[in-house]
């Protein structure tokens, strides 16, 4: 091809809006860690004692498995029944929220609203509410996800609703099927996959936010953590934190797996 | 017997998507409605089954006003009704049985259709509308599985499942290669003489417009310019609907040449 030199190029736009960004940037970073009081020197101090640590920790104490095994069952079982309720509660709400579905604004958006605030409880915070309400044990841990759940999964499965191709709608509509029926047959087999994947996915995060709740009395092995830590048992600590990876990393792989074959 | 009164159609932007159309079909006749895009072909069919609202006018669907009806009594006018989209609007991942099987929804209350459980006369409506349009074997394929033409059937078999009076049918194969357009039209004219359900067409091609239609309606910006029995509707009457000379696209042979 023939390069035409004399051939005016239009002038690249303006990079100072990236050098102010990455500057704004840095700043926010720096202003951080001299508020927080973290510097590099204290992270390289400290350094000798992790390593303190991890040698305390090993060898990992063995026999403890055998003490923990019902509390990690306990565990799943709340992630398990938590993420279930969660999820039936989440198909009205999912319904509600979206768009395409609902038409009324006055209904749409403060069942929205009320979502976003769920989902801005951080699960922790959720359990110790629970936990001053019904007490300790599972059951504050198991409402806690159960909340958390439906905020995720809700909020996931709209989005996912509001995506649906809109001729089956128009054709249940055409063919005199009342609200319901056009929801039964022309969006819950399109939405059907989907939440199931939302539901597993659930189901992984539920299992790993299971597994610390018991630091605020919400039952499940996270009370062992406490346990051990403050007993400074750090050998049997070793135990609990390779059994947590072991399910985690089992659940996650099976759901993945699972979640591949649905969609 | 469909009745348009003085139907016109006002869109929020103003322009007029109907403009005074005064229409009446028959019983068993096979209209073809042509006209250029945006000419209001789409439109109309719409507010016959009242997918769109119309802005005055109204419409009767043997002697009672579907633009009046509400609830439950829409429903029932719209359940004789059966419409054929040019997008097919299966449900891709159910199976063609159930998609057949919607059509039967309108008949039952909520709660039964919700079990899924349909009464044996229904299933034997479902395969043989199935079996009409020569895809029985694929009853439990996913829709999905199926080509378009193929898809287009199932469509059709939901309107006969559905048991309609009257068939509105969207573009039916703008989607559609040449050969599936031929079958696909092939059907909707055997269901048309078989079992006389009025059947009204939008279509964009011309030869495909007189190959199968008893009766042409012409639309020009919303307006009816040309009615009549396709004998009389000339290469000159087309060149008036579409406001200029046919051109190569507006002939399937044409373009499967």
């Amino acid at each position: 091809m023939n390069t035409n030199k004399s051939l005016p190029h239009p002038k690249p736009p303006s990079k100072l809006k990236h050098y102010l960004t990455a500057a704004i940037v840095i700043l926010l970073l720096w202003g951080s860690s001299v508020q927080t009081e973290a510097t590099m020197g204290e992270l390289i101090e400290g350094f000798p004692n992790m390593f303190d640590l991890l040698a305390e920790m090993f060898p990992p104490k063995w026999t403890y498995f055998d003490n923990i095994v019902g509390a990690m069952l306990e565990t799943i079982r709340m992630a398990l029944i938590g993420t279930t309720i969660g999820a039936i509660l989440a198909i009205p709400v999912a319904l509600l929220s979206a768009s395409n579905i609902t038409k009324s604004w006055w209904l749409r958006h403060p069942v929205r609203f009320v979502l976003n605030l769920i989902r801005t409880i951080p699960d922790l915070l959720l359990a110790a509410i629970f936990v001053a309400i019904v007490g300790i044990g599972p059951l504050p841990g198991t409402m806690a996800l159960a909340v958390f759940s439906l905020g995720l999964i809700a909020k996931l499965s709209y989005e996912a609703l509001e995506s649906i191709d809109r001729g089956p709608l128009e054709a249940m509509t055409a063919v005199g099927a009342g609200s319901l029926q056009r929801i039964w047959y022309a969006v819950i087999p399109q939405i059907q996959a989907h939440f199931m994947s939302f539901t597993l996915y659930t189901f992984e995060i539920n299992v790993r936010a299971a597994a610390v709740l018991g630091l605020v009395g919400a039952g499940g092995i996270g009370h062992y953590y406490e346990i051990t830590l403050g007993f400074l048992e750090y050998d049997k600590t070793c135990v609990i934190i390779l059994f947590t990876l072991g399910i985690v990393l089992l659940i996650d792989y099976s759901s993945t797996k699972l979640r591949e074959k649905l969609l | 017997m469909i009745e348009l009164r003085n139907v016109t159609k006002l869109y929020p932007n103003g322009t007029k998507g109907l403009n005074q159309i005064n229409l009446t079909f028959g019983e068993g006749e096979f209209i073809v409605i042509v006209g250029l895009s945006g000419a209001g072909k789409s439109t109309l069919l719409r507010s016959i089954n009242r997918l769109h609202d119309i802005s005055e006018g109204d419409i009767l669907i043997d002697g009672k006003s579907i633009t009046s009806a509400k609830g439950r009594q829409l429903r029932l006018i719209r359940r004789n009704i059966g419409m054929i989209f040019q997008s097919f609007n299966l449900v891709k991942r159910s199976s063609v049985l159930r998609n057949v099987l919607a059509g039967r929804v309108g008949y039952h209350s909520t709660l039964r259709t919700m079990t899924g459980r349909f009464p044996e006369r229904d299933m034997n409506l479902a395969f043989e509308a199935l079996n009409r349009v020569n895809i029985i074997e694929k009853a439990y394929s996913r829709a999905d599985e199926l080509s378009g033409g193929q898809q287009q059937r199932v469509a059709i078999a939901r309107v006969l499942a559905q048991e309609a009076k009257i068939i509105l049918a969207d573009e039916p194969v703008a989607s559609l290669d040449p050969l599936t357009t031929k079958q696909v039209m092939d059907d909707l004219k055997k269901i048309n003489l078989e079992l006389g359900i009025t059947t009204i067409v939008n279509l964009h091609y011309v030869d495909l417009a007189r190959q199968y239609a008893t009766r042409i309606v012409g639309l020009r910006g919303g307006q009816v310019v040309y009615d009549g029995p396709v004998a009389e509707a000339t290469d000159e009457i087309f060149a008036e609907i579409y406001g200029r000379p046919i051109e190569e696209d507006e002939l399937l042979g044409a373009r499967r040449a």
